[in-house]
């Protein structure tokens, strides 16, 4: 008698428990919906060809995001260019190198700048590079981009080199594979889809900020195809959009915030593309 | 016949654990010598002495002398590079590299710039591949990925890999004991084959294997050698009492 009530409660604990949990899980779905559905409910009327190409034009006479676009793109690829080559080059060493007082030190460095405020980042481009050269350009909101996407590459790029099997390791040292061969064409390849998932989510991360291009790149009208022009970025004309007076402009605001989660997007599904091609 | 690997008063240390007690012994040329012991008795660790793969464990530390064709390998101006392609090894799991057949037994070729040309490299691939048995079954696939292979053949994958580069001792840690009785008798075949052109060094969990490959047979307990001998007098008549406990199960 005493066992089936017991039996009862535990039961009805675990229930209570499960719903709770089940309850949680789907507020994090749900908000991630709700966020896309508002966006595509508002930005989606005002998205047309012209939207996407054309330039940013006086209040009322329409104009687009097309150089935005362009600016945002050309600001990412750079990031990457500097971006990726340090994170990955920093990222082996860590793994293969790392045990020692310099490893640690570079660990716990690269962990403290995931966490420092992506405005930092800005402001520190803005002393470094912009006050020098006098105007914000392209290459400095590419620098601040870089900067966010270093530490995350590096520590992902770590991680998954540290799965490849050790056996895999002797297999080469013990044909007599000296150690930078077996990193280059043993490790790296065999790590290869990994690092290239974290360089996707780290380009997805940076495609996203606004805070650093704000000091760094500032912003631009025309189409800039010079990155040592102020370059103007998604991110950073839907903030011009969505602080102006009018009401059209928080509407071209909200087409282009459907542009830019929709190019997350991709980037995201491509990422989960290259992780299920593991054998 | 000569000794092509002499050992003299070997000391191994994992930090301040020492895994092996002044080890003395002679592995003669171009004969299998099996390595049977129970778990954790130092056999394997002994094995990584002779191509110092030991030395990617950062606290592990060597005492005595280990000499190959009369030179000292732990000498300081040894060459481990030059080392590890004369002294070849086979691991317990099978380990290919994540690439084509025919890339995993050029591998070892490629990087010791080995070969003249392309059909020189073809050539060396298909007989390291035919040395280790494996070419009949994997010669219409060279360019299909090394892991679509059964775990019998990978393991004779990692023999041909090994193969491939020349060298002039084989090492082989327990290499059948992940493998079903058939790929396993292949493994053993092949071993005797190999030491017409090669000094073996097998580690083994199986004693009847070690019976039935080895010419001399060297018993390892709690890090020290207890008995090296011929594997037929070993396995009839062992000088020591552990040996004969342990070879008739006594313990294990």
């Amino acid at each position: 008698m005493a066992n089936d009530i017991a039996h009862n409660r535990r039961k009805f604990v675990s229930g209570v428990m499960t719903s709770l949990t089940a309850a949680c899980a789907t507020f994090v779905i749900a908000i991630l919906v709700i966020i896309l559905a508002y966006i595509a409910y508002r930005g989606f009327s005002a998205i047309s060809w012209e939207f996407l190409t054309e330039t940013p034009k006086p209040v009322g006479e329409g104009g687009g995001i097309g150089n935005a676009i362009v600016g945002s793109g050309i600001m990412t690829v750079l990031a990457s260019l500097i971006g990726l080559p340090i994170g990955i080059g920093a990222g082996v060493y860590l793994a293969e190198f790392g045990d020692k007082w310099f490893g640690t030190t570079v660990r716990f460095f690269a962990d403290t700048l995931i966490g420092v405020p992506s405005i930092i980042v800005g402001i520190f481009v803005y002393t470094l590079i912009v006050l020098p050269m006098t105007r914000q350009s392209g290459f400095a909101g590419s620098l601040s981009l870089a900067i966010i996407m270093i530490p995350i590459v590096a520590r992902t790029t770590e991680e998954m080199i540290r799965l490849v099997p050790k056996s895999m390791r002797e297999g080469a040292l013990a044909l007599g594979a000296p150690q930078w061969r077996v990193t280059w064409n043993i490790v790296l390849p065999a790590a290869a889809s990994g690092i290239a998932t974290g360089a996707m989510l780290a380009i997805a991360r940076i495609s996203g900020e606004t805070a650093p291009l704000l000091f760094t790149a500032l912003n631009s009208r025309f189409y800039n195809f010079y990155v040592d022009q102020p370059m103007s970025s998604l991110t950073v004309q839907i903030y011009n959009f969505a602080t102006g007076p009018f009401e059209v402009e928080h509407q071209m605001a909200w087409a282009a915030t459907l542009i830019l989660v929709g190019l997350i997007l991709i980037i995201n599904i491509i990422v989960r593309m290259f992780t299920k091609k593991k054998y | 016949m000569g000794s092509k690997i002499n050992i003299k008063n070997l000391n191994f240390f994992y930090g301040a654990d020492q895994a092996l007690f002044d080890i003395s012994l002679k592995i003669p040329e171009r004969q299998v010598m099996a390595f049977i012991g129970p778990s954790g008795c130092g056999k394997s660790t002994f094995l990584r002495v002779l191509n110092r793969m030991n030395d990617t464990i950062p606290i592990a530390k060597v005492s005595g002398t280990v000499k190959i064709d009369g030179k000292d390998i732990y000498a300081p101006k040894t060459d481990v590079v030059a080392l590890r392609r004369k002294v070849g090894m086979v691991f317990q799991k099978s380990n290919p590299f994540p690439k084509t057949i025919f890339e995993n037994v050029a591998y070892g070729i490629r990087i010791n710039r080995m070969h003249k040309d392309k059909t020189d490299l073809e050539e060396r691939v298909e007989k390291a591949l035919k040395d280790s048995a494996l070419w009949d079954e994997v010669k219409d696939r060279l360019n299909t990925s090394a892991f679509g292979l059964s775990g019998g053949q990978q393991q004779r994958l990692c023999i041909a890999r090994a193969l491939a580069v020349q060298p002039e001792v084989i090492l082989m840690d327990e290499p059948a004991s992940a493998l079903d009785p058939i790929a396993t008798q292949k493994i053993e075949e092949l071993v005797v084959e190999l030491k017409e052109h090669y000094t073996i060094a097998i580690v083994t969990h199986n004693m009847q294997q070690a019976a039935r490959v080895s010419d001399r047979t060297a018993f390892f307990m709690l890090g020290k050698l207890i008995e090296v001998n011929p594997t037929e007098r070993m396995f009839t008549h062992p000088d020591e009492k552990l040996t004969e406990d342990y070879i008739t199960g006594r313990f294990g």
